[in-house]
């Protein structure tokens, strides 16, 4: 595995230009920045500047890895804040999720639009999966294979053709360093801030869900929807049909909900265009 | 670290990579007998193009059913995905040009399928990629043909003609250890009987002619990437995966996919390019055949069994081949990783040399004299006459058969009729030796 210094980070096939606006997706949990190829490469072939990190102690980027949302969240921060490249909208998945909510919290005027895609807050992860990224790994990726993909996925069917999406999953999670896994996994079973974050978020913001995500459920995002403050623009979107992976499952629906997102709430750097 | 089946075998055999179309609701896997897909409108043209949306453009590139056969192997065999091919050499060839050129080197077992060997040892000389050959069980061989320009290893899972195992954890062991990737050709074994991902190989191929379509009605190929190998971590051996691709949009294919960058390499270059796609008339019917691959093989090997057990007691039969006759130099080796069986495949030498040889095939009613292997039914040469008889018996014992030498393919017919059919052809050999 390579490591880059500074952090690793995708930019969807595309040059990063000045004057764009610019989205930065954070992957989730034993994950890396290849999560978001194709939604990655619609924003940058249309006018975006992508930007998909590894986070630190993942895929490409060296670590070490960070232990807490919070601490991931000003990494994201600090990240952003060093590309020069102006306010930035954050979309995250499940793990990153959180850290993008945090991170919208933590620094609201660097933040254009905030995307949480199978999010739920607080985010407990069951004490058997928990134990079992520390103890049997093997036995954990199956654990999330199972409550990840909707039972359509589980045989197949896959929207990427010829790809068998659980084992691209599991091979990817198996890619990452030993430990990682489990600090990340612990990381959202210990951030308790969420509601307190959401309240702070000023910029639109999305809350992007899967009918059969057994992960983080529809209905179980509803706390969470619900400690945003009224003035927040949220915009609830359901998809049919797939799980918590559903960057895979249904990645154009994916695409078309972000995308729709962002266009029905231009920021300053997209007006410009 | 073996993929975790989200199903069992042959449970995948039947649903892997296919849903019930939400139009028509038809069961069976439709055929999309189409060359190409009608776009919704000009963005979405160009996001497919430009790889930000998934579905079919072409069927060069990607069909529907051919996805469902492709999802289907890769669910079975524990890899990433795969990519139908209109052959097994078609899927040799795209597996050995997704990663190496000019200058590229591979070691390979010499225990190959002749087509297999041609390519290797003759055809492919002349585009600068050369194969040195070892014995397929002498691990210090593979070790010591590996060059700076090696990129790929080679072998069957059980070796032609002298149905040699290949020890696939030790020879995946010495690749990884040169951070080379195996390749196995699984074709005489399936995944009903071995997966080789799960035992160490990078990549496998099957010829889906052979016991995949299982019936001998269509040509067809599979390349499975088990999605294990770090082509960014084998110190740039392998620039075509990890560096930017003029002909797709500067792609760098593993920046692209962390794990599937072999295979997205190997459809937007190499079906793209070279074009040896598999017609979906053809994935139809390998999917049809994949439906009771369980059961068939279940049948090939128990027949096989019964075969044997007769043909060793023979008078007239000299020697028979097959892993798991305890005479088999790789028994031990079949019985560790091949412990449901070494399929149907097996040759066997009369007393009678030539001559007997041939009689002993026109003898035959049941057996059908062909030259292929893996159909549902019962398959019968003599290499002497058919494959090898341009070469002398000195040659011919080089290569691993006699001038009696035959070669049976066991199908599926009620084991009594086979043995009758055998006990046929060996009278006719007795008489025409006599």
């Amino acid at each position: 595995m390579k490591h880059s210094l500074p952090p690793y980070h995708y930019t969807g096939g595309r040059k990063i230009e000045a004057g764009r606006p610019t989205i930065l997706f954070i992957h989730g949990a034993g994950h890396d920045h290849s999560v978001w190829t194709l939604q990655s490469r619609h924003f940058a072939s249309h006018g975006w500047n992508v930007i998909a990190p590894d986070l630190p102690g993942h895929g490409r980027s060296a670590g070490p890895q960070l232990g807490s949302i919070e601490a991931l969240a000003d990494w994201v921060v600090d990240f952003a804040s060093g590309l020069g490249l102006g306010r930035v909208a954050l979309a995250g998945h499940s793990m990153g999720s959180l850290i993008a909510l945090e991170a919208a919290a933590r620094a609201p005027e660097r933040v254009s639009h905030l995307m949480l895609i199978g999010s739920v807050a607080p985010m407990p992860v069951a004490a058997p999966l928990l134990d079992a990224t520390l103890s049997n790994r093997d036995k954990a990726h199956a654990m999330i294979n199972q409550w990840s993909y909707a039972p359509r996925a589980q045989l197949g069917a896959s929207s990427i053709p010829g790809m068998n999406l659980t084992a691209l999953n599991e091979r990817l999670m198996q890619r990452q360093a030993a430990g990682v896994l489990h600090r990340d996994m612990a990381a959202c079973n210990a951030y308790t801030g969420g509601f307190d974050a959401a309240a702070r978020v000023i910029c639109p913001s999305l809350l992007l869900s899967a009918a059969l995500d057994r992960m983080t459920p529809p209905k179980a995002s509803a706390p969470l929807a619900a400690a945003f403050p009224d003035t927040t623009r949220l915009h609830k979107v359901v998809i049919p049909g797939a799980g918590h992976a559903m960057m895979s499952e249904a990645p154009g629906a994916v695409l078309d909900a972000l995308w729709n997102f962002v266009s029905a709430f231009p920021s300053s750097a997209q007006e410009q265009r | 670290m073996p993929i975790h089946r989200n199903a069992g075998a042959d449970t995948l055999a039947l649903h892997a990579g296919q849903t019930p179309d939400p139009v028509h609701r038809s069961r069976a896997t439709p055929i999309h007998f189409t060359t190409s897909y009608v776009f919704e409108d000009s963005e979405q043209a160009a996001a497919l193009f430009n790889q930000e949306r998934a579905g079919h453009v072409y069927s060069r590139i990607s069909n529907p059913t051919n996805a469902v056969l492709e999802e289907r192997i890769a669910a079975l065999d524990g890899g990433v995905g795969a990519i139908a091919c209109a052959s097994g050499q078609a899927a040799l060839m795209l597996a050995i040009t997704t990663l190496m050129g000019t200058g590229g080197h591979i070691v390979a077992s010499r225990s190959l399928y002749g087509g297999s060997h041609n390519l290797l040892g003759y055809t492919l000389p002349r585009f600068g990629i050369h194969t040195t050959f070892v014995p397929a069980g002498d691990h210090q061989a593979w070790r010591d043909a590996i060059r700076p320009e090696t990129r790929l290893l080679f072998g069957e899972s059980i070796g032609n003609p002298g149905l040699e195992v290949l020890d696939i954890p030790a020879i995946s062991t010495i690749a990884h250890d040169a951070r080379v990737p195996l390749l196995v050709d699984a074709t005489l074994v399936t995944p009903a009987l071995q997966c080789p991902i799960d035992l160490g190989a990078d990549l496998v191929m099957h010829s889906a002619t052979k016991y995949l379509g299982g019936h001998g009605v269509a040509i067809g190929g599979l390349l499975v990437d088990g999605g294990s190998f770090d082509w960014e971590g084998s110190g740039g051996n392998f620039p075509t995966l990890t560096e930017p691709y003029d002909g797709f949009h500067g792609m760098d294919f593993t920046e692209e996919s962390s794990i599937a960058a072999f295979l997205l390499r190997a459809r937007r270059e190499g079906l793209r390019d070279f074009g040896a796609c598999l017609s979906p008339m053809n994935a139809f019917q390998i999917l049809q055949g994949m439906e009771t691959l369980g059961l068939r093989m279940e049948r090939h090997v128990a027949n096989a069994r019964q075969l044997v057990a007769h043909l060793v007691k023979h008078p007239l039969v000299e020697s028979v081949s097959w892993p798991e006759l305890d005479s088999h130099p790789d028994h031990a080796l079949a019985a560790r990783l091949l412990p449901k069986g070494c399929g149907g495949v097996f040759s066997f030498s009369l007393k009678g040399g030539r001559k007997g040889g041939t009689a002993f095939i026109e003898g035959l009613r049941l057996f059908s004299h062909l030259a292929n292997v893996g159909d549902a039914k019962s398959l019968a040469i003599h290499p002497a006459s058919t494959t090898h008889f341009r070469m002398s018996p000195e040659a011919l014992l080089a290569a691993g058969i006699t001038e009696g030498t035959i070669r049976l393919s066991t199908g599926l017919e009620t084991a009594t009729d086979l043995i009758e059919d055998l006990d046929r052809g060996l009278y006719a050999a007795q008489k025409a030796t006599a």
